[in-house]
């Protein structure tokens, strides 16, 4: 049994392929039970941005700067009462948000947070992703059409409009990164998520600026899809709420509620996983030409220790401005804790054996960050689409450009 | 175009269309719950898919009987309750009642007074149109400029607190003049005010104007004809926007709005984005105003010699303004008592909705969104 669990320490391949159960099932734990600590994450840190672009200070009263208030919704949402409209379709009511929550969850399954660190490694890891991530259309309309009414309805029938032909650009714009890998001396190309970046790694470029600028198009390409794709402003459509209230999800209260949040928040880490894994290099730090050697590699490798010593000096600076009153006492010490928790973090960060291996989980995770935050941004800034232009935007403009570029990649891959 | 002014029930559902699929028009409620409906307006949809066959609007969930209280009351009592209907520009509805009594008692408030009435009036104009355009932002998906819109009226309310105690239902104005003097500094807060707003304005045009998603969410959407306008009574930067240049403070001036000099914008193509380009530069001009008046603020009283017990001679009389929002009008029948015999208001709100189902025929559901931002309605004033 012991042996069964240290054999796999030695080899060095994801535990899916080495076919290591115990280590599987631990890989699962650790990524869904992160994810779902993302999901909070960033629905504080969406609260706070947007709150912060609107001249706003977001969540305040729940412990120090709101940082309880995801648990306090959380056990708000838990304790609700969960209605079921009474002339809903009981079965697909109940069904939809687990579609949704499988779907964006079973796509964890492939991303590649490092060279073995990923639950398995699929030879069609690519196509998997966005086949499953596509999934969640189903429980969209379901939820849509289960509700019984017409706001969801419309709102089903949005989203299922627009993720169809979003997808059609998104899946031309990866084939064009995938073209990519094939461009190496055996001329096979690869559709493993850990393959693709280690094509790149090989190439020595990030697929984002390899035959410029046709990389980074698709990248755009890509990064507008894929906002489509998770239904966030501004192409939030189907839940648009000055339109259509609250759109699909509109009949659903309480837990059920809280479970379609959970599947978008979800959605959205995938699909920018797919953004890093196929345009920036999953988790391959930057400048390895121009900042080479070992001295570099040392310095970049400091990063992890530095960003949570960072983050652990601004609690500190946020504890030196609280409020001197009673009052606030608890808070304050609330705060000193989670900054003296990030930074034990920090500082076993810096020890050699862990900072080698977290290195590149935390690259990984940093350029995924970078596209959450351009969620939120898209949200503060641009207004909603309208149902026609969404189409003629997908359509007109996106589809026409990922064939352009898709054709100009496979034609200057066969030149060069 | 059908005649805009004949009635048209557009809620008897079509015929069932069999010849592809079973596809059936839908009737659907929007309101009077709605995040976008401004209050309690309530539009009876009829659609095919997305676009929009026809609409009905149900009004009177905000009704008060406002003009059946003024029976009951007497002209001093009952200015406060004017407040109460457009309550995002109270200080034009209470400008228009009192100047309309005045006209009724022939008296005038002394030109101090009119100023102040004035420079009032412009802020609350300009609180208006900043409310109107966060709200119709929001509508339109983006949230950001609510929040500034909101930072930058607060400047406007605290004035009107500093000056009468209220913010919003400011009852500002008395019939004959102003109760009160101007507080201490009063001059050089608006004056603040007016160096502290161009640049926000600045910044909401930067927001918005320049916006492609803005621009394609609001050129061509909600299209209305000047002759329509007309034809519907169509009111204020609606009609403007139409390329009608009327504007009652330069057509039929009152409280000494002929002494300022300012411009009438207008638009040509009477769509959303005109609309929104029409109160943008009556902003402007509304600075410009304000900055006359408080440059040329006379000294002097600020009453007129009005009796205590108001009661006027029998007789009627019609007096309207230009508000935020349009051609606010009163009407008032007086039998010599002191209590008016009728009071009947005109309310640009309302008879601006009326112009809703033209302007969204045809279009999809998110445009009826975008319109009713557009036309700018109260629903307190529309039900009064």
């Amino acid at each position: 049994m012991l042996d069964y669990i240290t054999s796999y320490l030695s080899s060095n391949v994801t535990p899916g392929q080495a076919g290591n159960f115990f280590w599987a099932t631990v890989y699962v734990m650790v990524v869904f039970g992160g994810v779902s600590v993302v999901v909070m994450a960033m629905n504080w840190l969406e609260r706070k941005a947007l709150a912060h672009f609107q001249i706003r200070l977001g969540p305040m009263r729940v412990g120090p700067h709101g940082l309880l208030q995801p648990i306090a919704d959380a056990i708000k949402l838990a304790t609700k009462e969960d209605i079921i409209p009474a002339e809903a379709d009981k079965l697909v009511f109940w069904v939809a948000p687990l579609i949704i929550l499988c779907a964006s969850f079973t796509v964890y399954i492939v991303v590649p947070f490092g060279p073995t660190h990923a639950i398995t490694d699929l030879n069609i890891g690519i196509l998997f992703m966005l086949g499953v991530s596509s999934l969640s259309v189903l429980g969209i309309v379901m939820a849509g059409w289960a509700s019984n009414s017409h706001y969801p309805l419309m709102g089903g029938l949005r989203s299922s409009a627009q993720m169809i032909s979003y997808e059609v650009a998104m899946g031309l714009a990866v084939i064009s990164a995938i073209l990519m890998t094939s461009l190496n001396s055996t001329g096979i190309g690869t559709l493993s998520m850990i393959g693709i970046v280690q094509a790149q790694q090989q190439a020595h470029v990030w697929y984002a600026f390899k035959f410029f600028p046709l990389g980074l198009i698709a990248l755009i390409i890509f990064s507008i899809a894929m906002v489509a794709e998770t239904n966030r402003a501004p192409f939030d459509l189907p839940e648009a709420e000055s339109e259509l209230t609250a759109g699909f999800h509109t009949e659903y209260s309480g837990l059920r509620w809280s479970l379609f949040m959970l599947g978008e928040y979800a959605a959205m880490g995938a699909v920018s996983s797919i953004a890093v894994t196929l345009w920036l290099g999953g988790w391959l730090r930057p400048f390895p030409n121009w900042l080479s050697g070992s001295f570099f590699d040392l310095v970049f490798s400091l990063f992890p220790a530095f960003t949570f010593l960072a983050l652990a000096g601004f609690c500190f600076y946020g504890v030196t401005r609280m409020p001197k009153h009673p009052y606030f006492r608890l808070e304050t010490i609330g705060l000193a804790g989670f900054g003296a928790v990030l930074g034990l973090i920090g500082l076993i960060l810096l020890i050699t054996p862990v900072r080698t291996r977290v290195q590149d989980i935390y690259w990984f995770l940093a350029k995924v960050a970078v596209f959450l935050y351009l969620y939120i941004w898209y949200r503060a800034t641009f207004p909603r689409y309208r149902f026609d232009q969404l189409m003629a935007v997908g359509w007109k403009v996106l589809l026409p450009a990922s064939l352009v570029v898709l054709m100009a990649t496979a034609i200057v891959g066969v030149v060069i | 175009m059908t005649d805009p002014t004949t009635y048209i029930s557009h809620l008897e559902l079509g015929e069932p269309d069999k010849t592809y699929l079973d596809t059936n028009e839908l009737i659907i409620n929007m309101g009077p719950q709605h995040p976008a409906t401004h209050g309690v307006l309530r539009v009876i949809l009829k659609l095919d898919g997305e676009k929009v066959l026809g609409t009905e609007c149900v009004i009177g969930y905000l009704h008060r009987g406002v003009e059946k209280i003024a029976e009951n009351r007497t002209y001093a009592m009952f200015n406060p309750y004017v407040d109460r209907m457009d309550y995002v520009a109270a200080v034009s509805n209470g400008l228009g009642y009192c100047e309309t009594v005045e006209k009724l008692l022939n008296v005038e408030a002394p030109p101090r007074a009119r100023y102040i009435r004035v420079i009032l009036t412009e802020l609350n104009r300009l609180a208006s149109h900043m409310l109107w355009l966060g709200t119709h932002a929001l509508d339109i998906g983006a949230m950001t400029p609510l929040f500034y819109t909101f930072r930058d009226r607060e400047e406007i309310l605290k004035i009107f607190e500093k000056y009468c105690g209220a913010r919003l239902t400011t009852h500002a104005f008395r019939i004959g003049g102003l109760q009160y003097e101007t507080y201490e500094g009063f001059e050089k807060d608006v004056k603040n005010f007016l160096d502290f707003v161009p640049p926000k304005i600045d910044e909401y045009e930067e927001l918005l104007s320049t916006n492609r998603i803005w621009v394609e969410r609001t050129v061509g959407v909600g299209k209305i004809t000047g002759a329509n306008c007309i034809a519907l009574g169509v009111t204020g930067p609606v009609l403007r926007a139409s390329g009608v240049k009327w504007d009652i403070r330069k057509a039929m001036p009152y409280s000494g709005y002929e002494q300022f000099d300012f411009d009438i914008p207008t638009c040509e193509n009477g769509d959303t984005f005109d609309r929104y380009m029409v109160r943008m530069k009556e902003m402007r001009q509304s600075l410009r105003i304000i900055r006359q008046a408080v440059d040329g603020i006379p000294s002097g009283p600020i009453m007129a010699k009005v009796p205590k017990v108001i009661k006027p001679p029998a007789g009627e009389v019609y007096h309207s303004i230009e508000a935020p929002k349009g051609e606010l009008g009163y009407f008032i029948v007086s039998d010599g008592s002191t209590q008016p015999y009728r009071v009947r208001v005109r309310p640009p709100s309302f008879v601006n909705l009326q112009a809703l189902d033209l302007m969204v025929r045809g279009a999809l559901v998110a445009d009826v969104i975008a319109v009713i931002g557009t036309i700018d309605i109260v629903l307190g004033e529309v039900d009064r």
